[in-house]
C-alpha cells in the first residue's frame, strides 16, 4: 500500500514541521470578555491600517484566565497584552514576578457600566437601590444578630410595596464571568453594606474583619430559583427578557446599547445608565477597563508599536472613537492624555496594593 | 381488565377433528390480541421517527428562517473618484479611501451642510467599505484618478431595515434608527441605488467585528487544515492499529485489555481531549496557541478510536477463505494482509473514516481550550497560522453584540451543517458504489 506509507511520512514531515514553523509574527492578546470587543475594533483597524503585519490574534479567555496565561512567561510562546475588566490582583502579580515578567505597564482605556434590563413590555418605571437588588438576589439576609437567614423573598413587593407585584426573576451571568464578578463587588457588597443590620454590625468589628464578613456572607447568590445563571452568552438573556416580560437581566453596557429598541434599564438609585452618567460614576455600577503590556514584547513583535499606538490614539478612545461606537464608556481628556503617555513611553507599572 | 391471559394457563383450545378450532371463541380473542399488539407497536415506531423527523424539521426551519437573511447583503452603489491626492499611486495601501468614500455618499445628499449630520450619513455605508475600495485599488492600482461605480455594503443598522428586521411602527426613542436616518435611506432606496445582493462575504471574508463584512472564509480554511491533519494522522495510525489487534495480535490478557480500552476511549468526552492537548501539545512541546495544527491532532485522538473500530469491523467482514487461499498459495501474511485483505475492506474503512471526520468537524469543545476560538481578521495560510474553526466561529458569533450576527450565527450553522451532510452523503455514496456481497 503506497498511500499508506506517503501518508505515515506526511505525517511524520508535519510533526517535524511544527517545531520549525513556530516564530511568531503576530500579536497575540488574552483577557476578559468584556474588552474583547474593543481590543478586536483595536485589531481590525490596526490590520486595516497595516496590511504588512499579520493580523492579530485575540482570544477572550476570561480576566483570570487570561491572567494566568499572561503571566506564564516571556517569549514567543506567551501572549503580548492582557484585556482585563479590573485591574491585576497582587496574587497574578506575583506569578507574573515569578515567571521573569517584571515589566508590565498598565493602562486604563475606559469604563465599562454594569446594566439590569427589562423588557419594553414591562409597564413599571424600574428603579432599584442596591439593598432592594441585594436583598432580591442574595442567598442568605443578615438578621439583626449577626445571624442569617435564607432568603424568604419571592415577590419583589415583599421587597418594598412600591415594587410590582410580580415573582423575583433575574437572569444573570455564571461566577466564572468578570461581569458576576464585578456585580457582586458593586451591587451585592455596597447593597449588603447598606442594610441596617449590617451597619450595626460593623460598629462592632474592625475594618479588616468587616470587609471579611462582608466578602464571606454577601457574596453568595441564591440558588432556590429566582436568580438564574444564563450562561456567558449575553445575547442568551436578551432573548429570555424578550420571551418573559416580567424577568430582569444583568449584562454589559454594550448589550443594553445594541438592544435598546427591545430592552429598557433599570434605574439604580435613580440614576439610569448612559455614557455620561457612567463615566461621572453617578450611575454606580460602573466599572474601569484596562490592558496590560508586556514591555519585553516591544520591539520584539511586529507590528506591536503600531498596534499601542492604534490603541491610544483619538480615533479610538476619544469621546467620537470607535471604541465608543462599540459602547466603552470614554476617559475624561487628562486621563486619556495619560493613557497615551503610558502605553506609548512604556512606563512600568508598580505592584498591585503598593500605591 | 378482563383480558384474556395468553399463557398456559388458559383453557385448551377444544380442538376440533384433527386441528385447530379456528372458530373458538378464545383463540379468535387471543388472535385479536395478539394483532392489536402488533398494530399499537407498529404505531409506536412510526410516531417515533415522526417525533424524530418533526424535531429535525422544527431544528433545521428554525434555522433557516433566521438564518436566511444571512445571505444577502444590502448593498448601496456609489460613484467613487479616487483622488490621486488622496490615493498616493506610489502607496496605494495608506490611501485615505475612507475620505473618498465620505466624499462619494455626501454627494448623494448635497443639500445637507451640518457637519454633524454629515457624519450621520455616512454612516450608512459599512466602517468595512474603505478596507473592500482598497483591496480593489491594489488589485488594480490603474484605478487611481478614475471615477468608478461601485456597490459597497452597506452598516449593519440599515441592512436590518432593508430586510424587515427592524420595526419601523416602534417609537423614534427606542431606535437605533431615527426617523431622520430611515428617512435619508429610504430616498436612497427610492432612487434605485440600494440593492441586495447575494452575501458572498459570508463564504469569503475573514472574521469582521462588523457583521456586513464578516464571514467564515478564515473558519472553513482552520476547519480544513485540522481535518487534514486529524486525517493524516489519525488515518494511517488508526488502519495500523487495526491490522495489528486484528490480523496479528495474540488472544491474551494485554490485548484484550487494550481492547477494552480502545472501546472506553471512543466513549470519553471530547473535551478531555482538549486538556490533554492543553497541557501536552500546548504545555511540553510548545506548539503555537490557536493553530488547527494543534486543533487536528486533538482531533485525531478523538477520531482515533472511531477509526480503529470501523477498521476492525471492516476487517472482520472480509471472509477468511480469502486469507486461507492466499496462504494456501504461499503468500506470507504480510502480502495476504495488505494485497487482499485491505484492499476488499477499504470501503468500509473509509466510511468509517469519514462518519470520524465528521464527527470531528463538529466537534467545539477541545477547540476552545486551545484557543482556537480568537478573533482573526485573516485567512490562515498554513496549518501553523492561527485560525478558527466552523463551530469555533460559531460560538463566537453567537456571543456578539451586533443584532447582524443573530441571522449570522444560524448561517454559520446552515453551512456547517451543509458540510456533515456532504461528508456523510460521500460516506454513503462510497459504501454504495464499492460494498461487495460474499
Amino acid at each position: 500500500m503506497k498511500f499508506l506509507s506517503v501518508t505515515l511520512a506526511a505525517a511524520g514531515m508535519a510533526t517535524a514541521f511544527a517545531g520549525a514553523a513556530h516564530a511568531r509574527n503576530e500579536i497575540r492578546v488574552v483577557g476578559s470578555s468584556t474588552v474583547f470587543p474593543y481590543t478586536q475594533a483595536v485589531a481590525e483597524e490596526f490590520s486595516g491600517k497595516y496590511p504588512e503585519y499579520p493580523a492579530p490574534v485575540i482570544e477572550s479567555t476570561g480576566t483570570g484566565g487570561g491572567m494566568k496565561i499572561f503571566c506564564q512567561g516571556v517569549g514567543e510562546a506567551h501572549p503580548d497584552i492582557e484585556d482585563a475588566s479590573r485591574a491585576m490582583k497582587p496574587s497574578e502579580w506575583a506569578l507574573c514576578q515569578k515567571n521573569g515578567v517584571d515589566d508590565i505597564t498598565e493602562a486604563m482605556i475606559g469604563y465599562d457600566g454594569l446594566s439590569i434590563a427589562v423588557s419594553r413590555s414591562n409597564p413599571t418605571a424600574w428603579n432599584l437601590t442596591k439593598a432592594q437588588i441585594f436583598k432580591a438576589l442574595a442567598k442568605e439576609i443578615p438578621t439583626g444578630d449577626g445571624k442569617l437567614v435564607p432568603n424568604p423573598y419571592r415577590k419583589w413587593s415583599q421587597i418594598d410595596p412600591n415594587l410590582p407585584d410580580i415573582p423575583i426573576t433575574v437572569y444573570g451571568p455564571p461566577p466564572t464571568s468578570g461581569t458576576r464578578d464585578a456585580f457582586v463587588e458593586l451591587a451585592m457588597h455596597e447593597g449588603c453594606k447598606e442594610l441596617p443590620e449590617v451597619q450595626a454590625l460593623k460598629k462592632g468589628m474592625d475594618k479588616k474583619a468587616f470587609k471579611k464578613w462582608v466578602k464571606t456572607h454577601c457574596s453568595p447568590m441564591r440558588q432556590d430559583g429566582p436568580f438564574i445563571e444564563a450562561g456567558e452568552n449575553d445575547n442568551l438573556i436578551v432573548q429570555r427578557l424578550e420571551a418573559d416580560p416580567n424577568a430582569l437581566g444583568i449584562f454589559g453596557f454594550s448589550f443594553l446599547y445594541e438592544n435598546e429598541d427591545k430592552l429598557k434599564a433599570v434605574s439604580i438609585e435613580g440614576v439610569a445608565p448612559s455614557p455620561e452618567t457612567i463615566a461621572s460614576f453617578e450611575y454606580t455600577l460602573s466599572r474601569p477597563l484596562f490592558i496590560y503590556v508586556k514591555n519585553a514584547h516591544r520591539g520584539v513583535i511586529p507590528g506591536l508599536k503600531e498596534f499601542l499606538e492604534e490603541y491610544a490614539s483619538e480615533d479610538a478612545l476619544g469621546p467620537d472613537g470607535y471604541l465608543v461606537e462599540r459602547g466603552l464608556v470614554p476617559l475624561p481628556d487628562d486621563l486619556r492624555a495619560k493613557t497615551r503617555k503610558i502605553l506609548l513611553d512604556a512606563v512600568p507599572m508598580k505592584a498591585p496594593g503598593a500605591q | 381488565m378482563n383480558e384474556i391471559r395468553e399463557d398456559a394457563a388458559a383453557p385448551a383450545p377444544r380442538a376440533g377433528r384433527g386441528g385447530v378450532d379456528w372458530h373458538d371463541p378464545v383463540l379468535k380473542a387471543r388472535l385479536a390480541i395478539r394483532k392489536r399488539r402488533e398494530r399499537r407497536l407498529r404505531l409506536f415506531g412510526l410516531l417515533a421517527v415522526v417525533f424524530a423527523f418533526a424535531m429535525l424539521g422544527i431544528l433545521v426551519a428554525s434555522l433557516v428562517r433566521t438564518g436566511a437573511p444571512a445571505f444577502t447583503q444590502t448593498h448601496v452603489t456609489l460613484r467613487v473618484h479616487l483622488d490621486p491626492k488622496r490615493i498616493p499611486p506610489d502607496n496605494i495601501n495608506r490611501g485615505n479611501y475612507r475620505a473618498v468614500i465620505k466624499q462619494a455618499v455626501l454627494a448623494l445628499f448635497p443639500e445637507v451642510k451640518n457637519r454633524r449630520k454629515q457624519r450621520e450619513i455616512v454612516k450608512i455605508v459599512s466602517k468595512g467599505a474603505p478596507w473592500i475600495l482598497r483591496d480593489m485599488v491594489a488589485a488594480n492600482p490603474d484605478l487611481v484618478g478614475r471615477t468608478i461605480t461601485v456597490d459597497l455594503p452597506v452598516s449593519d443598522p440599515f441592512d436590518q431595515l432593508y430586510k424587515g428586521l427592524i420595526d419601523r411602527s416602534t417609537p423614534e426613542a427606542h431606535r437605533r434608527l431615527k426617523d431622520e436616518a430611515i428617512s435619508r435611506f429610504d430616498s436612497l432606496v427610492a432612487r434605485g441605488l440600494v440593492r441586495a445582493k447575494f452575501n458572498t462575504y459570508l463564504f469569503t471574508n475573514p472574521d469582521s467585528r462588523f457583521p456586513e463584512i464578516a464571514g467564515l472564509g478564515g473558519a472553513i480554511m482552520g476547519s480544513f487544515y485540522a481535518l487534514l491533519t486529524c486525517f493524516v494522522l489519525s488515518f494511517p495510525i488508526g488502519i495500523a492499529a487495526a491490522i495489528w489487534l486484528e490480523e496479528f495480535a495474540p488472544r491474551n490478557r494485554l490485548t484484550d485489555f487494550v481492547e477494552i480500552n480502545i472501546n472506553n476511549l471512543a466513549a470519553v468526552p471530547s473535551v478531555v481531549f482538549g486538556l490533554l492537548g492543553l497541557a501536552v501539545f500546548l504545555g511540553w512541546f510548545d506548539l503555537p496557541r490557536s493553530a488547527p495544527f494543534v486543533g487536528g491532532m486533538v482531533l485525531a485522538l478523538m477520531t482515533l478510536p472511531t477509526i480503529i473500530i470501523a477498521t476492525r469491523t471492516a476487517l472482520k467482514a472480509v471472509p477468511p477463505s480469502i486469507r486461507e487461499a492466499a496462504l494456501g498459495l504461499g503468500a506470507s501474511r504480510q502480502q495476504v494482509v495488505f494485497d487482499h485483505v485491505l484492499p476488499l475492506a477499504m470501503p468500509g474503512i473509509l466510511t468509517g473514516t469519514i462518519i470520524g471526520l465528521a464527527q470531528a468537524l463538529g466537534e467545539t469543545a477541545p477547540l476552545l481550550l486551545i484557543g482556537m476560538n480568537a478573533f482573526i481578521t485573516a485567512i490562515p495560510d498554513s496549518p501553523f497560522a492561527a485560525a478558527t474553526a466552523l463551530p469555533t466561529q460559531i460560538y463566537i458569533w453567537a456571543d456578539s453584540p451586533e443584532r447582524g450576527f443573530v441571522s449570522r450565527t444560524s448561517a454559520a450553522i446552515l453551512v456547517l451543517l451543509g458540510f456533515l451532510v456532504l461528508m456523510n452523503a460521500v460516506a454513503i455514496w462510497l459504501r454504495q458504489r464499492t460494498e461487495r456481497r460474499w
